[in-house]
Order: structure tokens, then sequence, then C-alpha cells
């Protein structure tokens, strides 16, 4: 990457000069100067096959006699342009120093009106009913060089619409332009080419290999690539317009890669989860599991009410019997992976307020991670709790100790956080002796045990940032409103303040930040409005020793 | 401001007796008896609506009785004051319109909100929503005001169809060569 960054070489784009890595191809360089170059087939995270021939433009390299080398200069002295004679796709392409590239020229328009009309020929102009209207390239390209009616006679074609390729991608074959990106996306990204083109000409059908379908946790990545609406999610076909959705940046939560993502919401109800490009984490692509994981915001398991001993009462009243709870007695406190890295750093304050001699306790999500975007540590901060001092070494798969420590009488109150403790491996019996606080954002098999229920907020209801495995700093938005529920932030401060009896403690992201980049070395002169959209590396070399579970997987390789 | 007194002429005889001044309001009273009738006994009499009267906006139906709207939201979208709401939903398989696939689950437009512009209707690629010849909406109550998916396609009827193009498109995908 660094040698592509000085290696700096001057081309001229419309007459303009633009310096570009070298090597680089057309259309990226385009992009770099602020034009676009229209293609349906190029994507910059898949092989370059140049079949839409969308992106042609004219391009002229600095004249040199043959025989000799010498540059070939005009009247004027300056060096001659020798224009190809024939425009070439620019997505195959690579700039070269002193080349020129007209991307506007009479040519070129006419050669994308041309390609226009073949593209529409056999499509069925469907958009009322078409899931990618709104954020369709061929749409949009035929507002800019459609011809606006047909020259065409003859009827379309027909092919088979409503094709299930897989569980949950549906395939409507007359409005494919067989662009691709979907095949070389699975043999190329995935290696596992499912798919595939028969039949010839205008009658190419994208099909699945005989006896395979397109299932793999990847499959929905293709539906983002098909620049038309041929591909379309099962998931989210017909329910809502493209154009009313609200987008919000966000973090995938389903393992410490930490995958980028845009939410995609109306008036408070999120329709579906897009990745974000980022390309030292996840390049374009993301899980089709953790893009059903805005489901459970409306979720029959999530916690509405504050209650005390069952009965529902008022924040206010819940939060100061937590805070009378937990410095009543001896503490011990449960935090989470799963919160955000402000959330852990209230708790680890709570904790030196009221939970001295014990530590907080962490509890393993560990599962099989697939080397590619989900890694073996299924949450989404672990990182973010030994920056914020919540912990110092690995979790634990099962709270034991803990549950030694409780049949030993040492602990009067627990509180969990985000986590459920019978999960971690506690009995209902050790529940039952302590006073068992239990904050979260679903109802768990402890928490009808629980003396204080606190209901808290998914991911896509709050703003706060994760740190994944590469120590890379990232940060969500809140995508929807949250309705009768305290931000956690909120909920923590007000305990927070009840229980040591200060006379401010920080009571939203922004300040918690300023408060932890003053306190914490890794996050010296770091803001919350600071983090740019492809996150910060955050220095965590104090934490190398630790035996983290993750394997390789895209963009990380584990320290030896 | 300072007041002005102005002198009135005093009344005469005749003019103290009103009786002239009464008569010649009768006369009039009497002429325009005798005129032709210029307005209109409303309710009992409707007046007659002309083709392009934007009235309420309805939901209408195509000769075979098919829903032409296929919930594609534009008019959601364009409405300015935001009257128009819908649920999309799709299509079932074997219900004989499988191929449209798209239709509303549900259809309300807020008749408190809506101003009769008519975008919608210019706005619908179906033309599946008419601003019809209603011009009198009204209810007792605010929830009687949204129309729901149900009454604006009583509202609507049936009109004819110009196109009936999804019924092409079901004939050409029948009869297509096998490739």
């Amino acid at each position: 990457m660094s040698d592509a960054k000085d290696n700096l070489i001057s081309i001229f784009i419309d007459d303009v000069e633009v310096k570009v890595p070298a090597g680089i191809n057309l259309v990226d360089a385009a992009e770099m100067a602020g034009k676009e170059i229209p293609h349906f087939c190029y994507h910059k995270h898949l092989p370059v096959s140049g079949n839409c021939r969308m992106c042609l433009v004219e391009v002229g390299t600095p004249g040199r006699d043959r025989a000799t080398g010498e540059p070939i200069l005009d009247e004027n002295g300056v060096q001659k342009i020798m224009w190809m004679p024939k425009p070439i796709i620019a997505c195959a392409t690579n700039a070269s120093p002193g080349m020129h590239v007209r991307t506007q020229s009479n040519i070129i328009k006419h050669c994308r009106e041309g390609i226009m009309e073949f593209l529409l020929l056999n499509h069925p102009l469907d958009c009322p009913i078409c899931d990618q209207a709104g954020e369709c390239r061929l749409q949009e390209f035929a507002t800019d060089y459609g011809r606006g009616y047909s020259r065409c006679a003859e009827d379309k074609n027909v092919k088979p619409k409503r094709t299930k390729l897989g569980p949950r991608v549906i395939l409507d074959d007359e409005r494919c332009i067989l662009c691709s990106r979907c095949v070389r996306f699975c043999s190329d990204v995935m290696n596992d080419g499912v798919l595939g083109f028969t039949e010839r000409g205008s009658y190419s059908t994208l099909t699945c290999f005989p006896g395979r379908e397109l299932d793999n946790n990847y499959s929905l990545n293709t539906v983002d690539l098909c620049p038309v609406g041929a591909l379309t999610s099962t998931d989210f076909r017909f329910k809502m317009r493209s154009w009313f959705l609200k987008e919000t940046k966000s973090i995938c939560t389903e393992s410490s890669v930490g995958v980028n993502t845009v939410v995609n919401s109306r008036e408070g109800v999120i329709y579906r989860i897009k990745p974000r490009e980022n390309v030292e984490v996840n390049d374009s692509w993301m899980s089709d599991s953790g893009r059903l994981l805005y489901k459970q915001v409306a979720m029959e398991s999530r916690m509405s009410d504050y209650t005390i001993e069952g009965k529902p009462v008022t924040p206010d009243e819940a939060l100061q019997e937590a805070a009378r709870l937990l410095s009543s007695g001896k503490s011990a406190f449960i935090g989470s992976a799963n919160s955000s890295v402000e959330e852990q750093w209230m708790l680890a304050q709570i904790i030196k307020k009221t939970g001295d001699s014990v530590p907080c306790w962490l509890v393993a999500h560990v599962g099989e991670g697939d080397g590619f975007l989900i890694s073996e540590d299924r949450t989404p901060n672990f990182r973010g709790a030994l920056l914020t001092g919540l912990t110092d070494k690995m979790p634990e798969d099962k709270l034991s100790a803990l549950g030694a420590a409780i049949d030993a009488g040492e602990i009067d109150t627990l509180f969990s956080y985000n986590e459920c403790p019978i999960a971690a491996g506690l009995s209902v019996e050790q529940i039952k002796k302590v006073k068992f606080i239990y904050m979260g954002t679903h109802h768990c098999d402890a928490s009808q045990y629980a003396a204080v229920e606190l209901p808290g907020l998914t991911v896509f209801e709050k703003k706060g940032t994760f740190i994944n495995q590469q120590f890379r700093l990232q940060r969500f938005e809140q995508a929807v409103p949250s309705e009768g529920t305290l931000n956690d932030i909120k909920s923590l401060s007000a305990v927070l303040a009840a229980v040591s009896s200060a006379k401010s403690v920080p009571e939203c992201v922004d300040s918690i930040w300023q408060a932890m980049s003053q306190s914490i070395a890794p996050f010296k002169d770091i803001s919350f409005n600071s983090i740019s959209d492809n996150g910060v590396l955050v220095d965590g070399s104090a934490f190398e020793h630790l035996p983290f579970v993750e394997g390789k997987s895209l963009h990380y390789e584990p320290k030896a | 401001m300072a007041t002005k007194v102005v002198d009135r002429r005093p009344l005469s005889w005749a003019e103290k007796t009103y009786i002239p001044q009464i008569l010649s309001g009768l006369r009039i009273t009497f002429r325009k008896m005798f005129n032709p009738v210029v307005t209109l006994e409303y309710p009992e009499q409707r007046p007659t609506i002309p083709d392009n009267y934007r009235g309420v906006p309805t939901l209408v139906k195509d000769p075979h009785g098919r829903e032409k709207c296929v919930s594609c939201q534009l008019c959601e979208f364009v409405c300015p004051p935001k009257a128009i709401r819908i649920t999309p939903g799709s299509i079932d398989e074997a219900s004989g319109n499988e191929h449209i696939e798209k239709a509303p689950k549900d259809f309300e437009i807020n008749m408190l909100r809506c101003i009769y512009c008519g975008l919608c209707q210019e706005v619908c690629p179906e033309e599946a929503i008419v601003l019809q010849d209603i011009f009198s909406a009204n209810g007792y109550t605010r929830q009687e005001m949204v129309y729901n998916k149900k009454k604006l396609y009583e509202l609507g009827g049936t009109l004819p169809d110009k196109h009936f193009k999804w019924d092409k498109k079901k004939k050409a995908s029948e009869q297509a060569p096998s490739h």
C-alpha cells in the first residue's frame, strides 16, 4: 500500500491533471478525480471481467517515435498524444504516466447510449415492483444515457422470474444484465463457485450448478453487488422502498471482527442491514447471519419494564434500589464484552466504588470462526473490556469460581450486565442466594430471579464504540429511537452517582470520552467525534501476551 | 381623529311611511320568483362533476376485478402533506396474479391531511389511484377519516383499462418459446 502511495503518476482526465497511484485502473482513477465513469460489472473488490462495456473511454498516451524512442512533438513543441482509434474499457485499463483520458466526448456518449439501448432491450422495466428501484445503477444510467423510448418492435425475451437460488436469495432473471458480479463473488471471494450462466446470447440465464444452491453464509453479498434488481433478498423483498430508508453507520456485533455496517431504517423500524466499505476490516462484505441481528430489537423477549422483585416501578426507583443493594453489601459484577467501550468504562467506575475485593467476571462466547468475517470470539468488544480496565485476563467459559464464592457466602449482591448468569454456569440456587440485579436488553433464564431488572438498549438504539480484534476503535451511531428505556449510560451514571456520592458523573458518550482520553493512555487525544468512519487503531500492545482466541480472518493475522 | 359631522337630508313624508321602499323590494322578490332557478337543492340534487375533477383519491380495479395497485409507494413519496401510508406485501403464488408479485397489504389515506392536489394520481405508474368525483368526505371521528384499503376500493370501483399490461405480460410468458 505504501509503495503505491509513494509511486504517484500524473494522468489527465478530461484535460485535468490528477495524481494517481501507478497501475490503478481508470474507473478508480476517475473516481479520485471526482468524475464518475459509469460501470456495471466492475467492482473494486472483485476481479475485472469487463463484460458490460459501459465504462468505455477514449485513451491516448504521449507519442514516441518507434525507431528512435524520441518523443513526437507537435507544432507547439508539446509531446503529441496518440489517441487510440477506438474507445476501450476503463475498468481493465491501467493508468500509465502522461495518459490522457476522455470520459465525456461525443463518441463516448454515443457508446454509452448504445450500451444502454442494448441492456434495456430485454429489461422488463418493472421498476414499480422492483426492490432495487431507487438504488439501481441501470435506472440511474438510463436517466443519463437512455433513449426514453424503445425502437424495438419485437417482444421482449421471457425468462424465469422468482427463481430461488438459495434460502435467502431470489433471482429475477429478466432483470439480469449479465454483469457476472455475483458469479465472480462466489468463485473468487468465497471460493465456492455456485453460480454460472447457461444458454447463449440474450437467453443467458444465471443458475446454480446442478445439485448446488447459493446457501453459504455470505450469499446476500450477491444481492448488494447486483447493480440491478435481479438478485433480491428474501428477507427484505417487498418490505420497503429504498428511498424511504434512513442510513445510519453502525458496527456488526456478531463477532470481534467488527464488520462496518449501514442500518436502514424508517420511522424507528429497521428494515435491513448492509455492509459499509472499510478496506481495513471487511472490504464490502458482511455475513448473512449478521444481517439478521436487527430482529433482536423487536423480539418478544425484549425487556421493557424496570422492576423491583418482579413489580414494575419507575426507572428512578429501580436505579436507586440497584445502587442501594450494591452499596449495602459485598458485590460481584458480571461484565460483558457485548457492551460498548463507554458502558464498560462506566461499569468499571461503579466496580471501583463498590466491589473492590472481587474482580469483574467476563463470560467467553466462543464459536467456530469461518476465517473470513466471523471470528472465534462472538463478542464485538472484548478488547474494550481490556482497555477500559474492566478485566485484564481472558473471559471464562464457566464462572465456577464466582459460584464457589456465592456458595461460601462471600457475595451479597450480584450485578449482571448483558450476560445471563445461568448460561455462564451459575445455578438457580446460587442466584437465589444473592440479591441479583440484571441489566440487559432481553429476558434471560435468570432474569425471573432478579431483585432489580434494568432494561438496556441494543446496539441499534444507542451510540458508542467497539474495539475489534485488530484493536481498531470503531464508532456506531443510533439508528432508531428507544421507547421508554433509558440509555444504558444514563442508567449506569445514575447508579454511579448514587454509590459514589460524587457531584458530577459523566452522563453521555462525549463526557465519558473526555474522562477516558485523560485516564487511559491508548485513548489519549481521542474524542468520540474524532473517530473516523474507518475507525482508529489504538495501542493494544499491553495485552499482547493474552491468548486471544481469534484465528486468521480477512485483514487479520493472529499474533503467533 | 377629529369627528366630522355630516348633515343628513331629512326624510320626506313618503319615505317616513317606508311603503315605497317595501314595495320596490317586493318587486324584485316577485320578479325573481318567475326567473329560471340557478341554485341546487343540495343534497337531494347533486351537481354535475366534470371529468377532470379532483375529488377524493380512490383505488380502482381493472375490468377483470384485479387490484391495480402494486404498492410501489410512489404516491406515498410524492404526497405533499404525507397523507398516504402503504404497507407493501406480496401476492400469493397460485392466486392467478402471482406474476405481478406485489400488492398493498394495507393502504391508508388520511383524508384530514389530503389536500386534493392529485399528485398521487399523476405519479402512479399503474393508474391505480384516481381522484374521482366524490367531493364530500366527512365522518364523526378522526379515525373514520383515515380511509383504509377496503374503503378506498369501495369508493374507487372499476375503471376501464387501456393497456392490460399485466395480462399481456402473462400471455407472453405462457407463449414464450423455451430456450
